[in-house]
């Protein structure tokens, strides 16, 4: 027995020594991800295939792991890159000061796609394709169901839709706080937001991550999914009866890629940089199983047919001209406010938007005047927001929900906690009263 | 006196404040330096509670609390009476088959990642094949996958076999005499089982309740599969990984979950208090098995085949999905194919030996530390002693996001010697977490074990002789094998699919697990063949793996049965 523990613990010795030793090779390029294997390994195999010499290495984490890992080891740092889809992901990393200004030299890249900047306007991040959110829907489910095919957001609100509609929370993900926000912009603050609600009134479920949206769609679990654009064009190339629309309220962002501060490989990293905006580079994003928005207009030459054109559809996210600033600036209360009186309260306002339709369809024969004012009021207390654009957008508020003082004399009056608690019993009670006022409504027809 | 205890317990000492060194420097000090947070003014830094009185004020915080505590105590309930029966059949009679029910009770902990949520949700959600073909045929549908409920019924299928293990292994260790006494003195049936079988397997049960209950309370992956975010878990989940965002109140609701989890532990600890399960007699196999008559064996044979196809059904489940090639809103997929597992092939080979090898060394050192913990705190009456307990065991309620960005922060900037590395980005760390998490699963069956081993054994051993460390080694971990394996097959097997901290320390492909090749493929649309196929052998390894252990432990018993046998024949 005890020669069989000993023996143990000389294999392991070994092999933690073997592993070690594996590991020290050098040449090679580290790359923080949160991009899917069906991406990075083309990228990785091509780029490996081209320069004998250099191994990338892939470090797969979510968007938000992948920030808290580079913070975390910022002070002895082993990772070149930052390769991601969310434009805010960058801007948390830069404004913590850990990523490092590069201009790339690559020809041919124009300097906007749709109404959004390419690269960083202070060069500490560079687009290398583009990505616009759309609707995307499983034709069994949809067939199955008898339901017609929604193209724009607004189809959404529909009655008809009612559990059918998944979304992911933009806490969650950037992409999707895009969404929200290009909504936002496009229609206004508090039309925006009554948009939102009544779509959500429809959901099915809000998904903890971003994949879950069409991970949902292709399975069934749900009818239709609010997802960015290469979600639903991957899953049709995978082989999933899905198909997928833009809305005309729609964002093209750009999917970006930065150095990290203090990059142990800083040259064959800015080489990476130049390689993604290369023709080749480009070439390898309309892999059917990558299927995103190229940002070099001639590799479109070369792309299937039916494959979104931004450069010369121009109807593809050209209806809002997104305001990156204005976006910045309330960024975190968006967040905030989504998750308390949607994310979280989803049952209490499925409920009330529930009522309401039943409400509103039972009157659409008898047009009972009275009956339509209390559902008008319903309508208005569901969209009622506890917050003012203005003070959205204001900064000592959105100071309150990052805790990062910029200086120790800083101060921000209110916690998150408190404030998120008056939201909170705000939506409650809204949601209840607009509820019992659709059930009255109803009951008088 | 006091230098005699003292010169009498210097080993164990010495141990206990080894384990409590290794306790502090790689959960209380990594964990406290990312939950300081939850004691801070937001804004000025300062140490405050205010952030638990905001905590207690939030009805969305009350809500989530009330939830995760129904939530729990039903799925205690429930998984009771899926682990019950199974538990009791396979160690009262001859029972064929009782190895597979015992591997095959495993099986639901190993829940890979990501896959088995898609599984789930194509076999029982609204639009899964059940409910498909319910609704095609009689026109309903049943709701199992929605709402608290939905919660409840697939935690229960999940954790049901920290119960099932740990009742099995103290029903394994009753004396046989105590049920003879009682059938001599006409005690048969249902009250042989209420009155002497149950109250004597109770540390096993109370330690397998106590852990469904924790970890159910703690439990992230379920409410993030339904969705449900009005619980607990996934509201400090949510907050302590939203980007840009840093809310305190995710590092509040940790602390509130370790407090609430080491509650319960205490309560279970008292529950159990004053009364003596030890039994003196050892080696006789356990209960008395009889055989079955043929009605029976055939209800017994009912119950088990359906109690094991519910709890199995993620696996069939995930085994379609890994085989399917397009499983869109259809009660099975459009058609079967090889090649995810092709995909997989080349990769998996290097994510199976690294879980192993991770999985293995975590289970293996869980059941060090956890046989040595039980030894120190039920049979020394150093000072302090039941706080090893308590601290290995919070590390059940700690998210594994806090001990991930605990660890880096904690490890990054110390280099490893030789390897001029950080500690934080060798592969070794990823054990020592898996290690630290997994530990109060071992820390409980250890604790059952000893708890039903008699002292007098250890006295007899002394008095004839036997140094302290030899009668340890001689008798105590023996007579405590049957535990010591429970702890270490759910060590192993939650170990191969932890995810949530191991991804936070994965600092090379080379060095990522299985559960990260999962997490990986899981990413797109394409990969969730392949993930599902990875997710099946994972499964597949590590029921092999505890199949192996019960053919080694149960041949071990046999071996004593017959010995003991000849003894008396004699």
């Amino acid at each position: 027995m005890q020669s069989f523990v000993k023996k143990c613990t000389a294999a392991l010795a070994a092999l933690a020594l073997w592993s070690g030793a594996a590991q020290a090779a050098d040449g090679k390029l580290t790359i923080v991800t949160s991009f899917p294997k069906d991406l990075t390994a083309v990228f990785k195999a091509a780029y490996e295939k081209k320069n004998p010499g250099v191994k990338v290495e892939i470090l797969n984490k979510k968007t938000s792991a992948g920030i808290k890992y580079l913070q975390e080891t910022a002070a002895n740092n082993t990772s070149d890159m930052f390769w991601a889809s969310a434009p805010d992901a960058f801007e948390v990393l830069k404004g913590d000061g850990l990523l490092v200004k590069y201009a790339p030299k690559a020809e041919g890249i124009p300097d906007k796609v749709g109404a959004f900047p390419i690269n960083d306007p202070d060069g500490f991040y560079m687009g290398f394709a583009a990505s616009g959110y759309g609707i995307m829907w499983n034709t069994r489910y949809v067939q199955a169901k008898k339901l017609p095919v929604a193209k724009e957001w607004a189809d959404l609100k529909k009655p008809i839709y009612h559990g059918h509609v998944g979304m992911s929370s933009p806490s969650r993900s950037g992409t999707t706080h895009l969404t929200v926000e290009t909504v936002l912009q496009g229609m206004g603050w508090d039309a925006g937001w009554a948009e939102w609600k009544e779509i959500a009134g429809n959901f099915k479920t809000v998904t903890e991550r971003s994949f879950g949206v069409p991970d949902g769609v292709n399975s069934g679990q749900f009818g239709f999914g609010i997802v960015i654009d290469f979600f639903g064009l991957s899953s049709m190339g995978s082989g999933f009866p899905v198909d997928f629309v833009y809305p005309k309220v729609t964002t093209l962002v750009p999917a970006n890629i930065g150095i990290v501060k203090n990059a142990p490989n800083r040259k064959v990293a800015e080489d990476f940089v130049e390689f993604l905006l290369s023709p080749e580079g480009q070439e390898l994003l309309l892999d059917p199983k990558i299927r995103r928005l190229p940002v070099n207009p001639k590799t479109y030459a070369k792309a299937p047919k039916d494959f979104p054109n931004p450069f010369k559809d121009k109807t593809i996210g050209a209806a809002v001209k997104f305001d990156l600033d204005l976006s910045k600036k309330r960024y975190n209360v968006v967040n905030a406010l989504f998750d308390v009186i949607v994310t979280y309260r989803m049952d209490d306002l499925v409920a009330a938007v529930k009522a309401i339709q039943d409400a509103e369809s039972a009157n659409a024969k008898k047009k009972n005047a009275e009956a339509a004012k209390l559902i008008a009021d319903a309508r208005a207390l569901v969209a009622k927001m506890p917050v003012d654009e203005k003070t959205a957008g204001d900064k000592a508020f959105n100071k309150i929900f990052t805790k990062k003082r910029a200086k120790a004399t800083d101060k921000a009056e209110g916690r998150q906690a408190e404030i998120e608690q008056e939201w909170d019993s705000m939506a409650k009670e809204n949601y209840a009263k607009a509820k019992a006022l659709a059930e009255k409504a109803k009951a008088m027809l | 006196m006091a230098q005699q205890i003292w010169s009498v317990q210097r080993g164990p000492a010495a141990v206990g404040l080894l384990i409590a060194g290794f306790l502090l420097l790689f959960l209380l000090v990594p964990v406290a330096k990312v939950i300081v947070v939850a004691f801070q003014d937001p804004h000025t830094g300062a140490f405050t509670v205010i952030n638990f009185v905001d905590f207690f004020g939030n009805s969305l915080f009350q809500e989530s609390f009330l939830n995760s505590f129904y939530v729990a105590a039903m799925s205690v309930v429930v998984a009771s009476v899926i682990s019950m029966p199974l538990a009791y059949f396979t160690t009262r009679f001859n029972f064929g088959g009782t190895v597979l029910i015992q591997t095959l009770g495993v099986i639901p902990l190993i829940m890979p990642p990501f896959v088995g949520a898609v599984a789930m949700q194509l076999l029982f959600g609204a639009n899964g094949s059940i409910n498909l073909l319910l609704s095609d045929h009689f026109g309903f549908t049943i709701p199992f996958m929605e709402g608290l409920n939905g919660v409840i019924l697939v935690e229960s299928i999940h954790y049901f076999p920290f119960i099932l293990i740990n009742l099995s292994a103290a029903l394994g260790n009753i004396d046989r005499a105590m049920e003879e006494s009682a059938q001599n003195l006409g005690a048969s049936g249902l009250r042989l089982f209420r009155r002497i079988v149950l109250p004597l397997a109770m540390p096993g049960y109370v330690a397998g309740a106590a852990l469904v209950f924790i970890k159910v309370f703690d439990d992230l992956g379920t409410p993030l599969l339904l969705n449900v975010n009005t619980m607990l878990a996934p509201q400090a989940y949510l907050r302590v990984s939203s980007i840009g965002i840093a809310d305190p109140m995710g590092y509040v609701i940790s602390v509130i979950l370790v407090a609430f989890s080491l509650m319960s532990l205490w309560v279970s600890l008292v529950a159990l208090k004053g009364k003596d399960y030890a039994t003196v007699q050892k080696g006789g196999g356990g209960l008395m098995k009889r055989d079955l008559r043929p009605w029976e064996k055939a209800g017994c044979y009912a119950v088990v085949v359906f109690l094991l196809a519910l709890v199995l059904s993620p696996h069939i489940g995930l085994l379609l999905l890994s085989f399917g090639t397009i499983w869109s809103f259809a009660v099975l997929p459009d058609a079967y194919t090889l090649a995810h597992y092709a995909t997989v092939f080349d990769t998996a080979m290097r994510y199976i030996t690294n879980t192993l090898l991770y999985a293995g060394l975590a289970a293996l050192f869980d059941v060090i530390l956890a046989t040595a913990i039980a030894y120190v705190v039920w049979r020394t009456d150093l000072p302090g002693r039941k706080w090893l307990d308590y601290g290995a065991t919070a590390a059940l309620a700690v998210p594994g996001v806090v001990i991930g960005i605990g660890y880096l922060r904690t490890f990054h900037s110390f280099n490893v010697p030789i390897l001029d590395a950080p500690l934080a980005s060798w592969w070794v760390i990823i054990v020592i977490a898996m290690t630290i998490r997994r530990l109060p699963y071992a820390l409980r069956s250890c604790v059952a074990a000893i708890q039903q081993v008699s002292v007098m054994l250890e006295e007899a051993a002394e008095n004839l002789g036997a140094t302290k460390a030899r009668t340890v080694w001689r008798i105590v971990i023996p007579l405590m094998s049957g535990g010591i394996l429970a702890g270490f097959v759910t060590s192993f097997a939650t170990a191969a699919v932890e995810l949530s901290a191991t991804i936070m320390l994965v600092a090379r492909e080379t060095d990522a697990p299985l559960a990260y090749g999962i997490y990986e493929f899981m990413q797109s649309a394409a990969g969730r063949g392949p993930g599902a196929a990875l997710g099946v052998i994972a499964v597949l390894f590590v029921g092999i793996g505890t199949f192996i252990s019960h053919l080694i432990i149960e041949r071990g018993r046999k071996a004593h049965a017959t010995t003991g046998q000849a003894a008396v024949e004699v």
